[in-house]
């Protein structure tokens, strides 16, 4: 049903669509921290933009509270800076009134796993066309050092000092329990995959979950070194792609193969084993997207980086819009004064 | 028979019986009926918490109220005339409220000793002698259902549950009614069942047939048709009222409508209609929990829709911070407390006027909203239309106060032409070049507003203080005082732009009373009775909350006493205390039942006489 808005948003684009990187970057300090792992994901994010060929003004960056919250300020789109939690649901709902616009989420382990989890477990269900960026760097930072519920037990903080009690989430496995159609996961290093991971997130119709490891330099700082240095991170992590077989390691001597359900990694350079041996990558097995998830906290397999799944389900926002035709078409538009009416009215 | 008609201004009729006895429906039909007969109707469903209460059970009344009469039909009526009860816990539930000599229609099968025993009747009482000051009817209802039959054939388990629709047949014959809308209505809620629908239609004659033959039924009622205005009607909540509002209110301003909700009672009836609305393009989100409720209406607002969040108590307490953003974001959103017993839980079911005092005050830091009240379920659709002008014309959340009782009560509605009804105009900022999102315009402070999409206008909002004008963040601490100024004042000068407190009866003197809410029933009543008996008093009636009309202060100083009775401890009451420095008297009742006429009228007639309120 047509309304204003309709006609205000039919205005031609006078501007021109080739952006570059600069375009997006509007004209305020950025705030973070020096060294800080979002500065890190900022620009893969700013050099991303102009990649995606539509006007500036149909991407919106909505954020929570924490120190992912100030993305949106430096990001010259429509933004909004929320509350903590709640980037979601107002993204959510952004998105289901304004099909037309990108909507990209920025938020934190604690804003997403903590205080925003319930919002995050319906927004992976639901399916709205959402691209979500959890920055994780396992603590809560903008409050200045807390343990967070991606913080490892035993993890020293400021109110952890005896080491924390609780076991952490597992943000990949969190999403595919909760039926997230795309889970991803990237780190703050490496910007050129990173930039790779968040076009996929874009392609893909439906909430896409793109887990960030972040390092915080100042309230724990290194947390991800074994996963993200040059010199040990090929032998801690396995970074997956559709189709290929899951070999890691600096001389690509490593691979992982299912003893039963459970991944176990084998030596490729032995002799007994090949790379024919090795499991394939497949985004759309969405029982293998669950097995290589729980590979993420043990201590003997490398840590899955890059999609995990990619499955397809109709985004939610498109099934509001289909019920609404389907309706109009099957009962025809509705008349507000026979709505007024009702189905038994008086003359007096 | 010979029967006597005798003419009556109004009455009041209550079916009872157990949460799944269709009381609620036949309820429904005879004001439906009542409408149609051209009476003023008001009704109160009164039922309980539980979903279906074990049967008998003094707990599991659930009960449907129907005042009607020719004039002043303002409440669902204090004292009840006629009183159905389909089992002994509903007499002894609801035999203190019943009129002395009144009527009682009881059902003997749900008089047997289990029920006896559950309703804690030590003896029957329609033996025992102890309702000898009533007219007291006792029908074995399935017994005479089934012995009216004749050729008919119907299962006995459809007569069981005809049982309702029986008592209906004998109400309808209690006041001359057209058994029609009622058959009308049978026939499309039944369509394709046809041993349903005969089963009921089958009822609904044995019942009137069994009254008009029963030497106990000497009397029949006439009521007159009511001088309303002419035009076409129908019944109508106080929730639906507000649903079709939103809708309505909707395609006046040319936005599409988002409603983001969660269920909660007694507010849920708004989001099951707007559920509905699809083929009017309107969009719903029922939310994972309350506050995702209200974000996602922030979202849909911030992308250009009219947004509305609906909830009761316990659901406002949870959107109280991302109602503290709207203020900050200004953005226009309609926030719907259907206002029940509280705190906590509470009362679930029951109707109250307690958050009033959380509607103004209940957000951190200071986070000035509009406050709107309905006063009946007609007013609901009126005050939504006006909520929505408001929210579009100062950038900002309103927040509308109905209750329990408005909203599940019904009442004849005057249907208004959709085309006649004003436009409500959204201030769009589209001009580039002289946007800055929280530049204001001068006569309303409503700041600029530009949604996604709009080229060449990208901004952030967001929680944070803004800097006056820019809208880019800002701690400065001169800036952070004038824009929490300049919030207050945008609200603060809503006042010039609604319309003036009208006083009902002398401008100035001895008593003024308010209302507000759903109180302007019975107190309207019980103004009208003591006016026509000589009493001098004056009467008011306050839909702004906030702001207050700005002559109120003036109008209050009029008077020597100005009195306030609301369902809650005194909260209307403070703050016009607070706001006027003048002393308020409050008659308080928080009993989750709305007030009854005759209460205020003698707590006012002993004001009024004994120059003090006795409390």
């Amino acid at each position: 049903m047509k309304t204003q808005i309709d006609d205000l948003l039919n205005r031609p684009h006078n501007g021109n669509l080739a952006y570059t990187a600069k375009d997006f970057k509007p004209s305020v300090d950025v705030r973070w921290c020096a060294g800080c792992g979002s500065i890190s994901v900022l620009s893969p994010a700013q050099r991303l933009m102009p990649e995606l060929g539509i006007p500036k003004e149909k991407i919106v960056f909505i954020s929570g509270i924490g120190c992912s919250g100030r993305f949106p300020y430096y990001m010259d789109t429509y933004g909004f800076h929320s509350i903590h939690g709640r980037a979601l649901p107002i993204a959510s709902g952004l998105k289901i009134a304004r099909p037309d616009l990108s909507v990209w989420v920025v938020t934190g382990d604690g804003d997403n796993m903590s205080i925003g989890g319930n919002h995050f477990i319906h927004a992976c269900r639901r399916n709205v066309d959402l691209n979500i960026m959890m920055f994780n760097n396992e603590v809560y930072s903008l409050t200045k050092g807390q343990y967070s519920p991606t913080s490892h037990r035993g993890q020293v903080t400021k109110s952890s000092p005896l080491g924390a009690l609780d076991d952490p989430f597992n943000p990949v496995a969190l999403a595919l329990g909760a039926g997230a159609t795309f889970v991803a996961r990237g780190h703050d290093k490496d910007r050129t995959q990173l930039q790779q991971m968040l076009r996929r997130a874009y392609d893909h119709k439906g909430t896409a979950f793109v887990e960030i490891y972040n390092n915080c330099r100042i309230f724990n700082d290194g947390a991800f070194d074994l996963y993200t240095n040059a010199d040990t991170r090929d032998n801690h992590t396995i970074f997956l792609e559709h189709g290929k077989p899951l070999i890691f390691g600096k001389t690509k001597n490593k691979g992982i193969i299912l003893d039963g359900y459970t991944p176990r990694v084998v030596n490729l350079d032995q002799g007994e084993y090949s790379a024919n041996d090795v499991l394939i990558h497949n985004e759309k097995d969405s029982t293998l997207a669950f097995i290589l998830a729980n590979m993420t906290y043990s201590e003997d397999l490398p840590r899955p980086m890059g999609v995990l799944q990619a499955i397809q389900r109709a985004p939610y926002e498109e099934r509001v819009v289909n019920q609404i035709q389907h309706e109009i078409v099957t009962k025809g538009e509705g008349d507000l004064q026979s709505l007024l009416t009702g189905e038994t009215s008086w003359l007096v | 028979m010979t029967k006597i008609f005798q003419h009556i201004e109004e009455a009041t009729i209550r079916f009872a019986g157990d949460s799944g006895d269709g009381m609620q429906m036949v309820g429904t039909q005879f004001s439906e009926t009542s409408g149609f007969a051209g009476n003023e109707v008001n009704t109160f469903p009164d039922y309980p918490s539980e979903i279906r209460a074990p049967e008998g059970t003094l707990y599991g009344v659930s009960a449907f109220q129907v005042h009607f009469g020719t004039r002043h039909i303002h409440t669902s009526g204090d004292l009840i005339d006629v009183l159905v009860v389909m089992n002994a816990s509903s007499l002894k539930v609801n035999f203190a409220n019943l009129r002395k000599g009144g009527i009682i229609i009881a059902n003997t099968e749900g008089f047997d000793a289990r029920n006896l025993g559950l309703a804690k009747y030590a003896a029957n009482p329609l033996t025992d002698g102890s309702l000898k000051d009533y007219e007291v009817h006792v029908i074995d209802v399935a017994r005479e259902i089934k012995d009216a039959l004749g050729e008919l054939t119907v299962a006995s388990k459809l007569i069981a549950k005809t049982r309702n629709i029986f008592a209906l047949g004998i109400a309808y014959w209690l006041y001359n009614r057209s058994l029609d809308p009622t058959i009308t209505w049978i026939n499309k809620k039944f369509k394709g069942k046809d041993d349903v629908i005969l089963a009921n239609i089958h009822a609904l004659r044995a019942g009137w047939n069994y009254a008009e033959k029963s030497a106990a039924f000497q009397m029949q009622y006439v009521i007159d048709r009511s001088s309303l205005a002419p035009g076409r009607y129908r019944n109508i909540t106080g929730n639906e009222a507000i649903a079709m509002g939103l809708v309505v209110a909707a395609r006046k301003a040319n936005l599409p409508l988002f409603l983001g909700s969660y269920p909660i009672t007694p507010a849920t009836d708004i989001l099951h209609a707007i559920s509905g609305y699809k083929k009017y393009g309107v969009k719903h989100l029922q939310a994972e929990d309350e506050i995702a409720g209200i974000c996602s209406a922030i979202g849909a607002a911030f992308g250009g829709s009219l947004a509305a969040t609906t909830t009761s108590g316990p659901g406002l307490s949870l959107k109280t911070e991302a109602m503290g953003l709207a203020v900050m974001v200004e953005l226009p959103l309609i926030i719907v407390d259907v206002q029940r017993a509280g705190p906590s839980t509470g009362v679930p079911t029951k109707p109250e006027q307690s958050d009033l005092l959380m509607a103004m005050f209940g957000r951190h830091g200071e986070a000035p909203m509009p406050i709107l009240s309905v006063a009946n379920p007609a007013d609901c659709f009126d005050v939504t239309l006006e909520a929505v002008r408001i929210a579009l014309k100062y950038m900002t959340p309103v927040l509308l106060l109905s209750d329990g009782y408005i909203g599940q009560a019904s009442e004849p509605w005057k249907i208004p032409s959709v085309a006649s009804l004003p436009d409500i105009t959204a201030y769009f900022s589209t001009d580039a070049s002289t946007f800055a999102p929280y530049k204001r315009d001068e006569q309303t402070l409503r700041r600029q507003w530009a949604i996604p999409g709009f080229e060449g206008m990208e901004h952030r909002i967001g929680g944070l203080e803004k800097e006056d004008g820019s809208g880019n963040v800002s701690s400065d601490s001169a800036n952070h005082e004038k824009m929490v100024k300049l919030r207050q004042e945008k609200i603060e000068g809503i006042a010039k732009d609604i319309p003036d407190a009208v006083v009902e009866g002398d401008q100035g003197g001895d008593v003024l009373m308010i209302s507000w809410g759903s109180t302007y029933g019975a107190a309207k009543t019980a103004y009208e009775r003591l006016k026509n008996n000589g009493y001098n008093l004056s009467f008011l009636h306050l839909r702004y909350l906030n702001p207050f009309p700005k002559n109120l202060g003036d109008i209050l100083h009029r008077f020597d006493r100005v009195v306030v009775p609301e369902l809650n401890m005194g909260q209307l009451q403070f703050l016009l205390q607070a706001k006027y420095l003048k002393a308020v008297t409050g008659i308080h009742k928080v009993q989750g039942k709305p007030f009854k006429s005759t209460e205020l009228e003698e707590k006012l007639r002993q004001m009024l006489t004994e120059n003090e309120i006795v409390l």
